[in-house]
């Protein structure tokens, strides 16, 4: 047995380390460590509560708005206020504009640049790869970059600037978007639909999330999606670092309708979530505590960084169980036949449900700018009590996140967060159960030094490890 | 050639993402047209691993030149002076220990973002992890480095400070070291290009600021000094002169500056969207002006406001426009 780490594990979003056991050419066991530690829960009590919507979305630099969207939700929980239409709308808009950013941000930044490295010079789609994906350089990602910074036209639009904006507020969104706002920002979506048509997809989006089998999605066939999919089926990448097929979604962008993609609970069918089972282990975390839910939480760190813990990260488990989240679980919960067919899969299934995703979302965003009533109600007012308590459990890019807030004396008196990558990157619990990153690299082939396979793995999770920890 | 080397320390990628949002040119043809080599970036770059921990290393002893040195994010000292907070993963190191081997080497160390400039963010709520910024620890001088540090190059920690930094004031601060060019500072050591201009400069709400016609919520287009804990008037920053993501900024966003580009931003005493007030009055005051005269002007003009002004200021669009002069 060789023991590996493998750091600093780069293009992912903050600080991972792997560490591997590999017996006969395959990863054994993996032990995720999250090596940096911020302290934002220990940060938070004692404050104004209102406070949090400054502080958390600065937990992260990418996910800044899921943050925001989660304390407003936990305070308009305690608050007892439901935002307006309106407001729920464009928090929605805001919201999804930032995920689809992401994940075009994870597809072209972080995960496509190791398909040109020199250990594939030998397949036959390597020429491509490079001239595509080469890291600061490919064609496709200085495209996607551009796009990117059009797309977030409308967080100049709406939210102020991205990221860090207090745009999104318990009530509902800080401006009120009039008729040439309107406009703009449609002028702003069909943009971003041409350039995802034209060049991501290479057809039209509707097609894209018309697919429902692995068949049809492996021969689409166009488009840097093509071409993905032609390194995926050459590389074996279905088989490649598979699941448990457990999948948790608090459903996204919630609008007085209702989420858009649905909440719940995927484990060879359909559940209904119910957020009372979570709790976090802290046995492998530099933690010390009990296990708790997060309304009763605590973050104390273990400053000795003592064994048999390996991270900072706490351990979240649903009804004892870990969870995979992420753009994959939130379409398998909410039932597109495609990702139900990728369920349990792999590195593809991970990548392909996140592009299933930007296609099912434009269309979303569209149709909320299309809602767009000028003179409608955009935020509704309240006061924060003296006490109270509210989770905010909204979808990021990555998946399930959640903010629990206690308040007392009109102070916050708790406040606890559980990051998608959290619970993906999760170290083992009491029972010595591994995490879902953990559980689905074992068995990876370790060859070369990079360990590419390994690394391929890690990052269709797209990690947040500055979210993971906090 | 310009060589650079980015580091990201303990913060939340968030002037990275900021960067990712330069547009004409985008934030890689802008390194490119400088003439700036990346030798390792934690987000964009593609090596991995031992490439990385070769190159710090060679970086570390001289053996790679080093032109500029970004870092992004606050250093960690805790826990006990240890910097065991954050590890740089596959190195058995701290962060920390891997700036203090770095930066001595490079002509140029700039502090991307106000938890590099400061402690930012990272050191809010009692600095649950010791967290400096790398020449500042807040307001005082001397953080990770003493107040005399200076680079190879002969000068202070360039802090491009803000939360997160606009992509323009790190693009520039790149583009005029890779040119040769002096980067003026002020006297938080922050390029005055940007840090010379008041957030208040160019703010769309300056006609309500005139006549004290403040907004009582958020969503309304008035003022939001006199309530809503707005500090544009003081916070240095063009963020109003250029836009932010197109057209954007906090004001236009209808909500308050909460100064991110200076020291301590991250514990006001009082709720960020809320005014400290003594006897009525805004405890902060517009910096430059003295305070009986500030008094004075701002009760006369808000006697003086006109009806247009009073209405917008409450409602969260235009609801009275302009009186039109007819042509004669």
């Amino acid at each position: 047995m060789t023991r590996l780490v493998v750091g600093p594990f780069n293009r992912v979003e903050g600080d991972l380390e792997v560490s591997l056991s590999v017996i006969d050419g395959v990863v054994a066991r993996a032990e995720v460590n999250a090596p940096l530690y911020r302290g934002f829960e220990r940060m938070l009590p004692g404050r104004d509560p209102r406070d949090a919507l400054v502080i958390t979305p600065r937990i992260c630099g990418i996910c800044s708005i899921s943050q925001s969207a989660a304390a407003a939700a936990a305070l308009a929980g305690a608050m007892g206020l439901q935002p307006t239409p309106a407001g729920a709308a464009m928090a929605a808009l805001i919201h999804a504009a930032e995920n689809v950013a992401d994940h075009l941000t994870h597809f072209h930044l972080f995960f496509m640049p190791d398909s040109a490295r020199p250990d594939y010079a030998a397949r036959p789609w390597h020429p491509r790869a490079v001239e595509r994906f080469t890291a600061m350089e490919g064609s496709a990602q200085r495209r996607a970059v551009e796009a990117r910074a059009e797309l977030l036209h409308v967080m100049g639009l709406l939210a102020g600037k991205w990221p860090h904006t207090l745009a999104i507020q318990p009530g509902g969104v800080t401006r009120a978007p009039g008729a040439r706002e309107k406009v703009r920002l449609g002028s702003t979506l069909r943009a971003f639909r041409r350039y995802l048509e034209e060049v991501v997809f290479g057809g039209p989006l509707e097609a894209f999330a018309a697919l429902t089998t692995m068949e049809d999605l492996m021969s689409w066939g166009r488009g840097d999606v093509g071409l993905f999919l032609e390194i995926a089926a050459d590389l074996g990448l279905d088989r490649l670092g598979r699941g448990s097929g457990r999948y948790l979604s608090y459903g996204a962008y919630r609008l007085a309708e209702g989420p858009v993609f649905a909440a719940g609970v995927w484990d060879g069918g359909a559940r209904p979530l119910a957020p009372d089972g979570i709790a976090e282990d802290l046995s492998h975390a530099w933690m010390t505590g009990a296990t708790a839910h997060p309304f009763d939480g605590l973050t104390e760190p273990d400053e000795t960084m003592a064994g048999p813990a390996y991270t900072w990260c706490k351990a979240p488990r649903l009804n004892g169980l870990g969870m995979e989240v992420g753009a994959l679980a939130r379409q398998v919960v909410d039932g597109h036949p495609l990702a139900r067919a990728l369920a349990g899969g792999g590195v593809l299934a991970r990548v392909a449900a996140r592009l299933l995703e930007l296609a099912r979302t434009q269309p979303v965003m569209e149709r909320l700018v299309a809602g767009i009533a000028p003179g409608a109600q955009f935020i509704a007012q309240g006061r924060v009590p003296r006490a109270g308590r509210g989770a905010g459990l909204v979808e990021a890019a990555r998946g399930a996140l959640g903010h629990w807030l206690r308040v007392e004396g009109g102070r916050i008196e708790s406040y606890q967060i559980i990051a998608p990558t959290t619970w993906n990157f999760s170290p083992r619990d009491a029972a010595g159960v591994p995490g879902p990153l953990e559980a689905a690299l074992e068995g990876v082939p370790v060859t070369g030094p990079g360990a590419l396979a390994v690394q391929h793995v890690v990052r269709s999770f797209d990690p947040c490890m500055v979210c993971t920890v906090h | 050639m310009t060589t650079m080397l980015w580091l990201q320390a303990s913060g939340c990628g968030g002037c990275t993402m900021s960067l990712l949002c330069a547009e004409s040119p985008g934030a890689m043809e802008m390194l490119e047209d400088a003439g700036i080599r990346l030798l390792w970036h934690p987000a964009l770059s593609v090596e991995t691993g031992d490439e990385v921990r070769r190159l710090l290393e060679e970086v570390a002893e001289g053996r790679v030149a080093l032109d500029i040195l970004c870092v992004e994010g606050a250093i960690a000292r805790g826990p006990g002076g240890s910097g065991r907070f954050q590890m740089l993963s596959g190195t058995g190191r701290s962060l920390m220990y891997w700036v203090e081997r770095i930066a001595p080497r490079a002509r140029h160390v700039v502090a991307v973002g106000t938890c590099a400039a400061f402690g930012g963010v990272t050191a809010a709520g009692g600095n649950p992890s010791d967290a400096v910024g790398l020449q500042y620890d807040g307001g005082l001088q001397g953080g990770l480095f003493a107040p005399d540090w200076r680079s190879r190059g002969g000068g202070p920690v360039i802090n491009v400070a803000g939360c997160p930094t606009h992509p323009g004031w790190v693009s520039e601060t790149l583009m005029l070291l890779a040119a040769g060019e002096v980067v003026a500072l002020d006297g938080y050591a922050r390029p005055r290009f940007y840090a010379d201009h008041l957030v208040h400069h160019g703010c769309p709400k300056n006609e309500y600021y005139e006549y004290k016609a403040s907004a009582g919520e958020l969503s309304e287009i008035g003022c939001m000094m006199e309530n809503l804990g707005c500090i544009g008037t003081q916070a240095v920053g063009d963020c109003n002169i250029r836009p932010w993501n197109g057209e954007g900024s906090c004001t236009r966003g209808g909500y308050p500056c909460i100064n991110c580009t200076a020291p301590q931003f991250e514990d006001p005493a009082h709720a960020f969207v809320e005014t400290p007030k003594i006897a009525g009055f805004p405890v902060g005051l517009p910096t430059d002006m003295p305070k009986a005269w500030f008094m004075a002007l701002a009760s006369l003009s808000k006697a003086a406001t006109p009806e247009r002004i009073a209405k917008n200021a409450k409602a969260d669009r235009v609801v009275v426009p302009p009186t039109l002069r007819r042509a004669k």
